[in-house]
């Protein structure tokens, strides 16, 4: 178990180097939000989620839904470090023709399983997909990120209440909480907490982890299973580079060129000791 | 027409939804059915009792209900997705914009109680800018059937045509118009009554008024060609084109805003057309209001013999 752990957090930290590239050439997309949920989606995409990436619409997957659209850049970078697409697209990221829109189109991107990138409304979509499952006596499970400034959104508490009604137990809500908004950190712009205690009067059970202990994530992904969970994720937002950490200027703007190298030095630092 | 008044055959195609619902759901075990707490009013109570297990209840949440709608199509499910249409275009626009047609979902809305017909509920509830709203985003597909027999051949035909479409119904009763074996093609209209002086294009409710329109019309001396054009979008522009060029006046019906309705898309199949006379009969630019539908049509100009006034105001009788 160990080794698992230690090979996904290098991939974590791979994943954040391709995500720091991209939007740096790209000169766009949410860099900081992308890098609270780097750890998250590496679990799930090589660790957790039953898939076929050569397969995309193999009939029997577990579905994962990126309600936080906006963490696109992070998203693109784990759908083709599992092989949904090739490398070397990620740098057309936001780009004219590209299939890597500025948020996930599922219409032009393999491994999309719907488009986001309103907020609130992935997240139904990710409950209807749980009750097409359930309806059909499906094994699979339903994923779906949310962001913590999504949960402003009236739509998501609609959503999980409707999960509840309907006993779905085949999905898992998974929160990147990483404490800031765009206009500032949530609970000056719009309080959230008690968070757990929201989720759980909905009737959904809580599970509350380190978004960046690799081990934590993969115990409470592989605990969420069997149940209606939302994993309530503390995170950094900017996670992994000292600059960019906790420093909502980067919401939703790259690393410019020289910074870019400076993060990409201290990522592979960090490697070496992993 | 005197027929088709003789005949009384009054349904509402609200009804007419319910019925055939549960008609192809008997055929159809992938047909999936939600509502927002409106079951009894869109009449998809007839499905839910029918088929409980295949029917899904959002409650009083329009959005989530166009959000899990488009979740469950991706499981392979058609589903119908129905509320009144004030809540179904309006609440939702975005949910349907951007979940529903960005990800081409195969979700049907079915929208009931549209237009002032809604009556003694008022503005609130009486929805004149769907047609507008769902016509503008890109790859929706818009028909408003004008009677129960339509309203059944066009859910017939949509639940084979992959894709979202937004399906625009009435709360009240209205005459059986179409004939039993006329099939409804998407992208068709239909010329109901021939003519050369003027042509009427219209949907819905409206298109029983145009023919009692074009009865009092044609005994002050003019000949309306009557169309009935339940498919918006895609509208038919061979039929228009061919019927303008011939009468080279036309006059649009609906009970919707002028803006952005039946009449816009009508103007945008005749731009480039010289020499042609149009004007748009529908709601003006405000709300509407509590009353009786046959006082409301009266008041907001939609009733048959108002739009006679109307015409007549354009071309000499």
């Amino acid at each position: 178990m160990a080794d698992i752990i230690r090979e996904l957090e290098k991939k974590s930290n791979i994943a954040r180097q391709k995500i720091l590239k991209m939007t740096t050439q790209c000169e766009g997309g949410h860099l900081a939000g992308s890098l609270s949920c780097t750890d998250l989606l590496v679990a799930l995409y090589f660790h957790i989620l039953n898939h076929r990436p050569n397969e995309p619409l193999w009939e029997q997957r577990d579905r994962f839904i990126l309600s936080k659209g906006h963490a696109a850049p992070a998203f693109y970078v784990l759908l083709s470090m599992s092989g949904y697409f090739p490398d070397e697209e990620l740098f057309t990221l936001r780009r004219i023709n590209s299939r890597l829109q500025g948020h996930p189109d599922c219409k032009k991107l393999p491994g999309v399983e719907i488009s986001t990138g309103s907020l609130g409304q992935g997240f139904s979509a990710a409950v209807g997909m749980a009750l097409g499952y359930k309806y059909e006596n499906h094994n699979g499970h339903i994923f779906c990120l949310l962001g913590d400034g999504e949960c402003d959104e009236g739509q998501v508490w609609e959503a999980a209440m409707f999960a509840s009604n309907y006993y779905l137990k085949n999905i898992t809500a998974i929160i990147d909480r990483n404490g800031y908004q765009i206009d500032g950190p949530t609970e000056k712009v719009m309080k959230l907490e008690p968070l757990d205690k929201k989720w759980e009067s909905f009737g959904w059970n809580i599970l509350e982890i380190n978004g960046h202990d690799m081990k934590q994530i993969v115990g409470a992904f592989e605990n969420s299973r069997s149940n209606r969970n939302v994993i309530i994720a503390n995170t950094i937002k900017g996670k992994g580079v000292s600059f960019l950490e906790n420093n909502n200027a980067y919401h939703s703007k790259p690393c410019s060129s020289n910074d870019c190298e400076l993060a990409i030095r201290e990522l592979n630092q960090k490697l070496k000791q992993i | 027409m005197e027929n088709i008044i003789k005949t009384n055959m009054n349904k509402s195609t609200r009804d007419a939804f319910g019925e055939a619902l549960v008609e192809i759901g008997k055929t159809n075990r992938n047909l999936l059915v939600m509502d927002a707490d409106l079951s009894l009013s869109t009449k998809t109570c007839l499905f839910a009792n029918e088929f409980p297990e295949r029917f899904f209840d959002a409650g009083v949440a329009e959005q989530n209900m166009i959000g899990v709608a488009s979740g469950l199509s991706k499981t392979g499910k058609i589903v119908i997705a129905s509320t009144l249409a004030i809540f179904a275009s309006g609440r939702v626009f975005e949910q349907v914009r951007n979940t529903l047609v960005h990800s081409d979902c195969d979700v049907k809305i079915v929208a009931t109680h549209a237009g002032i017909s809604v009556g003694k509920d008022g503005s609130s509830h009486q929805s004149i800018e769907d047609i507008a709203l769902m016509r503008v985003i890109p790859g929706m597909r818009v028909i408003v059937p004008c009677d129960a027999l339509e309203t059944k051949k066009v859910l017939e035909k949509i639940i084979d045509i992959h894709g979202p479409f937004y399906v625009r119904l009435g709360r009240d009763e209205v005459p059986i118009i179409t004939p039993e074996d006329e099939e409804f093609i998407l992208g068709k209209g239909k010329v109901l009554r021939n003519g050369c002086d003027l042509t009427m294009v219209g949907c819905g409710m409206m298109v029983f008024e145009m023919l009692k329109a074009a009865d009092i019309l044609e005994k002050k001396g003019l000949q309306a060609e009557v169309i009935n054009m339940p498919s918006i979008k895609p509208i038919d522009r061979d039929l228009i084109l061919e019927s303008c060029s011939k009468t080279k006046n036309v006059f649009t019906c609906e009970e919707h805003s002028i803006i952005g309705g039946l009449g816009s898309a009508v103007l945008e199949t005749l731009e480039e057309t010289r020499g042609i006379f149009l004007k748009r009969i529908g709601i003006g630019d405000c709300f509407g209001e509590s009353g009786l539908p046959e006082e409301l049509f009266e008041k907001y100009g939609l009733s048959a013999h108002k739009i006679v006034e109307t015409i007549e105001k354009y071309l000499k009788t």
